[in-house]
């Protein structure tokens, strides 16, 4: 400890240093401070975790169910997705990332060139590289001791990705203790799609309940305008606040206004927001204490993930996730280019599941997560 | 991820070092350990191959045995080689002989556009021009208004008309001519790379209003797929260059090795904020950096700017550098510092760490940093200024109000008295340096000199700059961007096309 804290006493003389040393001598660029609030510092990535010795396999699929929302019991489904046609054929313009690996059907061992592929195909589609390890590792140990089916690496790779997976995930919940209303709350950094994925939970709701949407997203410029346009073209109501105000008492605000017209729903939106950013990230815990207190109760938490993101949706999920409990991701973009596949690394290293895939801009685009058939488009199958 | 590549190539460096003699295999495995830090960056998959290959025909075994330390060697090359492949050829923004100056932007959804349509318009009306923003965006809900907003904001006119994307991309080009505007910012939708239709349309806009400038807007934290986006956009609009969002964040950015690689267009902007002044000139060397993990001291200088209270900081070095530093410094500094985030990742960011500071910042736990909070406030003001007074009963009691032990305050003031020493040291000119400290004030400052008038360094520090720092001099070249030249501010030579 006798180091720690003179290192403790130099680091902080260093950044004052640094910040003088730099920060005094430069031509200020008259950067007024448009909005009150305040970026933290950006931490470093945090480290990913390192491949689990050859019983990956089994650990990942012990760790999948997806965790229960806190305080609510087990619920009847109350099924979110209208019907749509497959997840496959939605993504229909996806191209096979995985000729190679198809190609390797029918061998029972498994060699370099093999891995070769698997790790090629798999890196490609964002998996990462240490949930890319742990996969090949399981595949090779699989192989050293059973040898493989007659379905050969894909299929061992495809029962590898699903077990990583789990089973397919629970409905959205609704259900909270009597006589409060129900919030799902949306959070995510900026540009991921948040209004858009309400507008859609909102249509695939309203049939069976009415639904209440909350513009706490009171940063943005003419976020709540967005957010209107979408409840007019739902058909639901909507609660709104001036630019800059609390997003709290927005939410606040919305509790009441739902319980007093007995609508058992709450949609949020929240404004967009880098998780590395520590003032944000306590302005969003205080709009999640604000929406878990009477007469709201939180049961659902959504982490809206961009599928074009990269290895930074592990740090989006985990950041997210410590301050206000994720209970599931909704996967947007997939009807890009994008295959999405970082969600394998953040199931397997945070354990928190994708419920839902949005899969275009408009209101039915959006689906409940099949694993098999996103594996398959992810394998080009 | 800081230590990660740095602690690996360490090992690496030690076992190179013991052996002797460096083998090609050898050289593999340290870029093996790269080629793992790039991938985690985000950069594509073959822009990491063909990056490496190039590095490791680079690489002079010879040269590599050599050195007492042949892993931080190849880290270096890699490091000079991506801020020479990022920084190339960057883009000189001239206008147009005929105005107005017309800027397009396209990109996926959510990539940023609107915000940096916005931004783009405060940079130009910075550099005393007239710019008009075209919101060409009709398909999201609002995005006209949130456009509006901001260019009331920025004081920057907004032009739209209910029709179509391209009617009114037209209609604002003409708009900007009729009305005297020199500059012409289009924003656009955000759009699939693959949607045929909607290709076809930005297409047409670009047909119909000749851009002098076409920007593909890119998020900092897009994966793999980057390459495929920015390739089908080039080939739609032959883009001049390309601005990346959202480098507030902690993506490592290989998006911008990849899209500089596979496109061949430089990147012009970096997006840092949701205000409109974010928007920076793209730094190379920034990127570089954040690329391998090794963090990025220049965005914390801008970070800890923006928080910190300059006058404070202004006499708290003073302070400092004087010797008179106290325990009330430190506590304000303290809680300055903390506002920008955890302390251990602080550190982490900054550059000439030496072994033990990195270990230290891995351990760095904020409550350590409560407790001696917690010390220091319960100390009285005439403690804080004069420790020296600090008897038996005196630190019983601090201990006591703290939640501490007696030995716990001890030990915080024998460091600091330490540390004061240090100071005086430093400022006397006459170091000790610092353990690992050194490195970073040296670079520091020489980071200082490049980019402003060094003569208006404090002394003490301006000494460490180099020789070429003194007033009136040009700032050294920087041999590692390998173009011979000085650094310049986001460069630029290259003409704009015109049609």
């Amino acid at each position: 400890m006798s180091h720690l804290l003179l290192w403790i006493i130099i680091g902080v003389a260093a950044v004052v240093l640094a910040t003088a040393t730099v920060g005094l001598v430069r031509v200020r660029r008259g950067r007024a401070l448009e909005a009150t609030r305040r970026d933290a510092l950006a931490p470093p990535e945090p480290r990913a975790v390192e491949a689990p010795p050859s019983d990956a396999a089994a650990e990942a699929r012990a760790a999948t169910a997806p965790p229960a929302p806190a305080g609510v019991p087990e619920a009847p489904p109350a099924p979110v997705e209208a019907p749509t046609p497959s997840l496959a054929t939605r993504l229909g313009a996806a191209r096979s990332l995985f000729d190679r690996v198809r190609a390797l059907r029918g061998r029972r061992t498994v060699g370099d060139e093999d891995l070769a592929a698997v790790e090629e195909a798999l890196l490609r589609a964002d998996v990462g590289t240490a949930t890319t390890a742990a996969v090949l590792e399981a595949i090779t140990a699989q192989a050293r001791a059973d040898g493989l089916g007659d379905d050969g690496v894909p299929g061992a790779l495809r029962r590898e990705l699903l077990g990583l997976l789990g089973p397919p995930p629970a409905p959205l919940t609704t259900k909270v203790e009597a006589d409060r209303v129900a919030v799902w709350l949306v959070v995510g950094v900026n540009g991921v799609g948040k209004t858009t994925t309400i507008g859609k939970l909102a249509n695939a709701e309203v049939a069976q309940h009415p639904v209440l949407l909350a513009a706490a997203d009171t940063f943005r410029a003419a976020a709540a305008d967005q957010l209107a346009t979408w409840a007019a073209r739902v058909g639901c109501e909507l609660v709104r606040a001036d630019e800059g105000a609390d997003p709290g008492a927005v939410v606040h605000d919305a509790l009441h206004r739902a319980r007093s017209r007995s609508i058992p729903l709450v949609l949020a939106d929240t404004a967009g927001r880098l998780h590395n950013k520590q003032s944000l990230l306590e302005e969003l815990k205080k709009v999640r204490r604000v929406a878990d207190r009477d007469p709201g109760q939180v049961a659902e938490v959504l982490l809206v993930l961009d599928a074009t993101t990269g290895q930074n949706a592990i740090a989006q999920a985990r950041e997210f996730s410590d301050a206000v409990g994720v209970t599931g991701i909704v996967l947007t973009k997939l009807d890009g280019t994008a295959r999405g596949g970082v969600v394998l690394a953040v199931q397997r290293e945070l354990g928190i599941p994708v419920r839902l895939v949005g899969v275009g801009e408009h209101l039915d685009d959006l689906v409940a997560f099949d694993p098999e058939a996103f594996v398959d488009a992810l394998l080009g199958e | 991820m800081f230590d990660a590549l740095a602690s690996r190539l360490d090992r690496i460096s030690t076992s190179l070092r013991n052996r002797g003699r460096i083998s090609q295999r050898d050289l593999d495995e340290a870029l093996g350990e790269i080629r793992a830090a790039l991938l985690d960056a985000d950069v594509e998959l073959s822009v990491v191959t063909s990056f490496l290959d190039g590095i490791r025909s680079r690489c002079e075994l010879e040269e590599l045995s050599k050195s007492l330390t042949p892993g931080q060697q190849v880290v270096r090359a890699v490091n000079d080689e991506l801020v020479r492949v990022l920084g190339d050829e960057p883009l000189k923004v001239t206008y147009a002989s005929r105005p107005p100056t017309v800027v397009l932007l396209a990109g996926l959804q959510g990539a940023g556009k609107t915000t940096a349509a916005a931004k783009l318009a405060t940079w130009f009306k910075a550099q005393g021009r007239s710019p008009l923003l075209v919101a060409a965006d009709l398909q999201r809900p609002a995005a006209v208004e949130q456009l509006r907003v901001l260019g009331g904001q920025a004081g920057v006119p907004v032009f739209t008309r209910a029709t179509d994307p391209v009617d009114v991309a037209v209609g604002g080009v003409e708009e900007a001519a009729r009305v005297g505007r020199d500059v012409c910012i289009v924003d656009t939708a955000g759009r699939l790379s693959i949607d045929e239709a909607l290709m076809t349309e930005v297409r047409t806009i670009s047909a119909r209003t000749s851009p002098h400038y076409t920007f593909l807007v890119i998020d900092a934290m897009t994966g793999q797929d980057a390459v495929q986006t920015a390739k089908r956009f080039h080939d739609a609009l032959d883009l001049d260059g390309v601005i990346v969002t959202k480098l507030d964040g902690d993506a490592r950015g290989g998006v911008a090795l990849s899209v500089r690689t596979v496109v061949g267009r430089p990147i012009v902007f970096a997006s840092v904020g949701e205000r409109l002044a974010d928007l920076d000139l793209f730094y190379p060397d920034r990127m570089a950096s954040r690329i391998l993990g090794m963090g990025d001291v220049m965005t914390l200088i801008d970070q800890a700017e923006r928080t910190m209270d300059a006058d404070v900081v202004q006499s708290t070095t003073e302070r400092m550098l004087g010797g008179t530093f106290t325990l009330d410094d430190f506590l304000s500094q303290l809680s300055q510092v903390r506002r920008m985030g955890s302390l251990g990742g602080l550190m982490r960011l900054m550059p000439g760490m030496n072994r033990e500071m990195r270990d230290a910042a891995d351990q760095l736990d904020d409550r350590e940093v409560d407790r001696i909070e917690a010390i220091v406030r319960s100390m009285t003001p005439r403690e804080r200024t004069d420790p020296a007074i600090v008897d038996g009963s005196r630190r019983q009691r601090i201990a006591t109000g703290s939640g501490t032990t007696v030995a716990q305050v001890n030990q915080l003031l024998r460091q600091f008295k330490e540390m004061q020493r240090m100071m005086r040291g430093m400022a006397s000119g006459a170091m000790p340096e610092m353990p690992g400290m050194g490195g970073m004030r040296g670079r520091l400052a020489r980071a200082a000199a490049q980019r402003m008038d060094p003569s208006a360094l404090p002394p003490q520090l301006a000494s460490l700059a180099g020789p070429s720092a003194v007033p009136g001099a040009l700032p050294p070249p920087r041999p590692s961007t390998g173009r011979g030249g000085k650094k310049k501010k986001g460069g630029r030579v290259t003409p704009p096309k015109h049609r």
